[in-house]
């Protein structure tokens, strides 16, 4: 094998694989039951959020746009609460205008997603179910979008 | 003194103060370097043999349950509004206590000021607030400090 070959094969051995995204079953505030893996075949944003953080209410109009944007080529916005109960959460809806399911996390979750310990985080699963990105903090939006754009161009798995 | 120096030193001084006077009641701004400690500080007390301050964080019940400070108490907006006045009701005022949330980026951050100006009324003068520049995540638990339930 020549040995720029080698020298490539060797490299991409090197780069990690995309790991799974963690299954999990939610119910909605809204009463829509929400599994993960049945979303297979989409793009998922799981935003991790709550109601008193600034940065996560500053990002999630984006969302809201981006969710009516590319909804129809296959994203879908899931918004998972870190809030204590869901009563500030479910006050919050008439100024935000959801329209993606919002879901009650808990440390469970936090702990499965590797530890959500500030917020917002934010992460984006290919349409293979797997973990592309971990965003932790108030994010770049456009680069955010370019790369949803760019996993929204990827294909379905058969 | 020559004329420099004490210009530079007032302009120094006006720089830290400068924030704190611009910052709006109840922000995290309002805490003076004098009153905050570094995770490293902290970490270091954690560790050597001297007597450990009472560590109290008051910011998400959530993120309390997924990881915290060993030994640390949740006093957060979750608990009860006279949860912390009784915790430290019987306490000497001179006692050690530091303050951590962790939630979101110092500046940011709704809970830390409201908790310490809380104690100040209540007569606590060896008060520290844990300063956390971006969260808990970050400035704590990755930097290995230690933390409960283990990771």
């Amino acid at each position: 094998m020549p040995h720029l070959s080698r020298s490539l094969l060797f490299f991409l051995l090197l780069i990690p694989a995309p790991k799974p995204a963690p299954d999990f079953s939610r119910t909605a505030l809204d009463g829509t039951p929400i599994r993960l893996s049945a979303l297979r075949g989409q793009v998922i944003l799981l935003n991790f959020w709550a109601t008193w953080c600034g940065p996560c209410q500053e990002e999630m109009p984006r969302f809201v746009q981006w969710q009516q944007a590319y909804g129809s080529q296959g994203l879908r916005v899931l918004g998972v609460s870190m809030d204590d109960d869901a009563t500030p959460v479910r006050a919050l809806a008439p100024k935000m205008h959801w329209n993606y399911p919002i879901l009650m996390g808990d440390a469970r979750l936090g702990r499965l997603y590797g530890g959500v310990l500030g917020l917002p985080v934010t992460y984006l699963i290919d349409r293979r179910g797997r973990i592309r990105a971990r965003l932790e903090g108030a994010t770049d939006l456009p680069a955010l979008e370019a790369r949803i754009r760019a996993l929204l161009a990827e294909p379905a798995p058969k | 003194m020559t004329l420099r120096p004490a210009l530079l030193a007032l302009a120094f001084l006006l720089s830290v103060a400068a924030p704190a006077a611009h910052a709006q009641s109840g922000s995290a701004l309002t805490l003076t370097p004098a009153v905050q400690i570094e995770p490293l500080d902290l970490n270091t007390i954690l560790h050597g043999s001297a007597a450990k301050p009472l560590i109290l964080q008051v910011g998400s019940k959530v993120l309390f349950a997924e990881s915290h400070i060993p030994g640390a108490e949740f006093f957060g907006p979750a608990a009860p509004s006279d949860a912390l006045a009784q915790r430290v009701a019987k306490l000497p005022r001179t006692t050690a206590i530091v303050l951590y949330c962790g939630c979101c980026p110092w500046e940011r951050c709704p809970n830390i000021a409201p908790a310490f100006q809380k104690l100040q009324a209540l007569g606590f003068t060896n008060v520290k607030v844990l300063h956390i520049a971006q969260n808990f995540g970050q400035d704590w638990a990755q930097k290995g400090y230690p933390v409960e339930p283990a990771h």
